[in-house]
């Protein structure tokens, strides 16, 4: 039931923020900060369990190592803009937001590049000339 | 997560406590130092959440394979 700890954890940490907003709003932001950072930390926990079982599973396949890792990393990417993009929006600055969403679309399609670079490759090779 | 949580309180404290302090200076006509009392408080805490991000993402790092 961890669902519950998590729950409670942004429940607190929404009322702390809260009672500090009126007073200090620098303060409140922070603690709203932390209490992402906390619950992110707790669910790495379980992204990491999932990644053995897919890199495992991507061993037996005979699959070529490099795309689990560009695919990880494009995800890697998402979490972590999502985040930085949640945060700034909060501190009321959406433009900046968009700016980082921005970025991660942009370093993602970067990164996605050599991948789609293979299939095109792919559907070319099996196309008789 | 017993000792995260406690972070949680603890920035909450010193906001709560800066908040008081500032407030009863600001009052006894001690504006300068109510300014410092503020941005101290808020170097202290914003540099335990410079922590906790700096070690999320090493976290995030590792178990992506950035590294």
């Amino acid at each position: 039931m961890e669902i519950i700890q998590i729950v409670g954890l942004g429940l607190v940490a929404a009322l702390l923020a809260i009672v500090l907003k009126e007073q200090k709003p620098v303060f409140a932001f922070l603690i709203t900060v932390f209490a992402g950072v906390l619950i992110i930390f707790f669910l790495v926990g379980k992204i990491v369990d999932v990644i053995r079982v897919l890199e495992r599973l991507a061993v037996e396949g005979g699959i070529n190592l490099i795309y689990l890792k560009t695919i990880l990393q494009i995800i890697g990417i998402a979490y972590i803009a999502e985040f930085a993009a949640q945060v700034t929006r909060d501190a009321g600055q959406g433009a900046i937001a968009s700016k980082i969403e921005l970025a991660g679309k942009v370093l993602i399609m970067a990164m996605a590049i050599p991948i789609i670079t293979v299939i095109i490759e792919t559907v070319i090779g099996i196309i008789p000339s | 997560m017993g000792a995260d949580i406690n972070t949680l309180f603890q920035i909450a404290g010193i906001g709560i406590i800066v908040a008081m302090v500032s407030t009863v200076l600001e009052s006894a006509g001690k504006k300068d130092i109510a300014q410092w009392v503020s941005v101290i408080g808020f170097i202290v805490v914003l540099y335990m959440v410079a922590t906790w991000i700096h070690d999320l993402f090493q976290t995030i790092k590792t178990v992506f394979l950035f590294q």
